[in-house]
């Protein structure tokens, strides 16, 4: 929980974040508890050029249900910074009435009663609308940008290896993307995909092994409104290290901070007026790296899928948090004038599937190519009396019922489970579909290993992921949360240094101290090791929630943490 | 099976050849290490930190072969120039990496190499000048099991 000095410092710091506009409009209908289409789009147009920023969408061509985090911390220079606040406090800082559809966009406050009421987020053919809307004003303003993570993260997406999403995201006209979960269908498929897309893969960072020369294109100019604008492309830094390298050997990635300020000259050299990052690097590191690197006007945040109904900026710099799964799109007018921006606006578009009518043509196209696997996703595999979601540092209920999974179908001492923040939320009382189970799961290295380590490399494993979450630099984070465990407990101390963060390590079988001698039996899945054998993890999940008909999940009290 | 913790670290670099060996802790013993290479190659003096500019991944993909680059700021004349370069890596058995000689001739006192990285640890690159100045940068490269990002 965050102490009242704090929030008092973060209050502070919301100087250096600017009022949004959309926002306050957006608060009052909170207020009213009512929301109609019109609430949503209406936006009053500035200057020259608008930028619609969708985000981190893992696949979700449908409406869907996402609690946003209950914990999110920050560590360092960021701590108790926007993104790293979370529930009541959010609420504050933000002057969000608790219960009141904004409430329910950004928080986890009363997700499971709130989701009632205001139904599901999201949905291609609802994001459509809202941008056929804002071209039917300002098409020739309008740049259109997806920061990628786009083509994983269902069942859909995996079976046709991205190509649902492409056909469907094509139709929407992009201008321009970047990626990172993207590369885990392999450097081959990524080739022959970003061969045929009728706009500009962007990845400054990475480069091949070899030669170290650049992979993808760095930048992309493009002229709207008369304004000559620099869209510079960040993939994800860590790809290599946080996915299977295996999958795209040639490629290297990194953050290489260098050749960010060198794109960003050099598209300034090309005549861009206003510089436009289009980043997969993650809040912090965009935070950071904006204070180093000059000239950049915006940056369009990706992977670590925050929502802020406001753009925080650092020196001139425009930082925007657009939220993923498709609950939000952002539209940031720019009023770009003798090569500066003199004037924005901004606004976080939620999208409400209920209240926003959808593109008859886009669903069309949605249900498309969802038809020859719409039995399969429907299928019914059990029931959730209790909440199932995975976003916040430590385990959600949803990583919970996968660790059960694993230590019961493969007769496991302990279990481990990637700490990713995709993943959607099932609320309490409905049916778990496969189409469920695979937002979860679904990936091209899904193998549910079962091997034997010992205690005192479990707690290397712990420390070792809770660094590039808590690490004090951003540059040395990955973006994802911490491992979740099943049969064990620990506690956590995030402002510790390297190898130091964990302790009270107690096996829950019996609850003794985890021996640093004694070998456990751990099953897991989501190895980046190449070779990696055992059944994939939405068998052994689906193998015991057919075992169990009904499972209720109470939420995690076996992390604890400290020292914050 | 049974996992050691070599085969986990591989796991996380994806390479079975990798033994990277445990938490990056700083023992007493290396930075003595590192502090008598640094003062064989300063002859005694306290290297600035100047001039020097080394760029190396913050987050190592491959600990086996992490890619390591350093130029150094000097006119490169006859009177002052960069006669050497050495790259060391603070947390390896034996912390020398590599040394790099230069002349007037070599224009610039820049290169790239890769180096291997037993576990977290800094990177050091000492510049010595002709006119007797030593110069030096560091730079922490993470080497990590991986996985669970995004």
């Amino acid at each position: 929980m965050i102490s009242r000095r704090e929030f008092l410092m973060a209050a502070v710091a919301t100087s250096a974040m600017v009022g949004g506009s959309g926002f306050g409009k957006w608060s009052r209908l909170a207020a009213q508890q009512a929301l109609r289409e019109d609430d949503i789009l209406g936006f009053q147009p500035l200057g020259n050029v608008t930028l619609v920023h969708l985000t981190d969408i893992h696949a979700q061509l449908m409406p869907v249900y996402f609690r946003e985090p209950s914990i999110n911390l920050g560590v360092g220079e960021v701590k108790g910074l926007p993104p790293h606040v979370s529930g009541a406090d959010f609420l504050k800082l933000y002057d969000i009435q608790p219960g009141s559809p904004a409430a329910y966009a950004l928080t986890s406050q009363d997700f499971d009663a709130l989701s009632q009421t205001y139904g599901r987020m999201g949905g291609i053919d609802r994001i459509a609308t809202v941008l056929k809307s804002i071209r039917a004003d300002r098409d020739a303003n309008t740049l259109f940008l997806d920061g990628g993570d786009t083509w994983q993260g269902s069942y859909t997406s995996l079976k046709t290896g991205g190509a649902d999403m492409i056909e469907v995201m094509n139709a929407l006209r992009p201008d321009a993307m970047t990626g990172h979960w993207e590369f885990t269908y392999g450097s081959d498929r990524v080739e022959e995909i970003v061969a045929d897309l009728p706009f500009a893969f962007l990845g400054g960072n990475i480069r091949d092994t070899e030669w170290d020369e650049p992979v993808f294109k760095a930048y992309k100019m493009f002229e709207r409104g008369g304004v000559k604008i620099g869209v510079v492309g960040q993939a994800f830094p860590y790809t290599p290290v946080a996915n299977p390298r295996w999958m795209f050997p040639n490629w290297s990635f990194g953050i290489r901070e260098e050749d960010v300020q060198a794109n960003v000259d050099a598209a300034r050299a090309d005549g861009a007026e206003v510089i436009v990052m289009l980043s997969h690097n993650g809040f912090d590191v965009d935070r950071k790296l904006a204070s180093r690197v000059s000239g950049i006007d915006v940056i369009l945040m990706g992977h670590t899928h925050d929502a802020l109904p406001e753009p925080v900026k650092v020196g001139k710099t425009l930082l925007i948090a657009s939220g993923s799964n498709g609950k939000f799109l952002s539209r940031l007018d720019l009023d770009v004038r003798e090569g500066e921006v003199k004037d924005f606006r901004f606004k976080l578009i939620p999208i409400f599937s209920d209240v926003i009518a959808p593109d008859a043509e886009t669903t069309a196209l949605v249900e498309k190519v969802r038809a020859p696997y719409a039995d399969e996703l429907g299928r019914e595999l059990a029931t959730t009396e209790s909440l199932l979601y995975r976003r916040g540092n430590f385990n959600g209920t949803f990583d919970d019922l996968i660790c059960d999974a694993l230590i019961d179908q493969r007769d496991a001492e302990i279990a481990m489970s990637p700490g990713f923040r995709w993943g959607t939320t099932v609320p309490s009382g409905q049916a778990i579909t496969v189409e469920d189970l695979h937002n979860a799961t679904s990936m091209t290295y899904p193998q549910a290993y079962r091997s034997e380590m010992s205690g005192a490399l479990i707690k290397e494993i712990l420390e070792d992921v809770a660094d590039n979450l808590f690490n004090a630099d951003p540059y040395y984070q990955q973006g994802g949360d911490m491992v979740r465990v099943g049969g064990m407990a620990y506690s956590i101390n995030p402002t510790a240094g390297i190898g130091s963060r964990i302790s009270d390590m107690t096996f829950l079988k019996d609850g003794s101290p985890i021996d640093p001698d004694r070998n456990y039996v751990v099953a897991g899945w989501a190895s980046v090791n190449e070779g990696t054998e055992g059944p994939a993890i939405w068998d052994v999940v689906e193998g015991h929630l057919k075992e169990r008909g009904t499972v209720k999940l109470e939420g995690n009290r076996a992390v604890k943490v400290v020292g914050m | 099976m049974t996992i050691t913790r070599r085969q986990v670290f591989a796991l996380g670099a994806g390479v079975a050849a990798v033994a990277l060996t445990g938490l990056p802790r700083v023992t007493f013993a290396e930075e003595d290490k590192v502090q008598a290479a640094i003062d064989a190659f300063s002859g005694g003096a306290t290297p600035e930190t100047a001039n020097v500019s080394l760029t190396a991944p913050e987050i190592a993909e491959n600990g086996n072969t992490v890619p390591i680059s350093f130029a150094v700021d000097s006119p490169m004349s006859d009177d002052d120039h960069i006669t050497e370069v050495t790259l060391l890596a603070a947390g390896n058995p034996s912390p020398d990496v590599a040394t790099f000689h230069f002349t007037p001739m070599s224009g610039a006192a820049e290169a790239t190499t890769r180096m291997r990285l037993a576990k977290t640890q800094d990177v050091i690159a000492l510049a010595k000048t002709s006119t007797g100045k030593v110069y030096m940068d560091r730079k922490t490269v993470k080497v990590t099991i991986g996985g669970c990002g995004g």
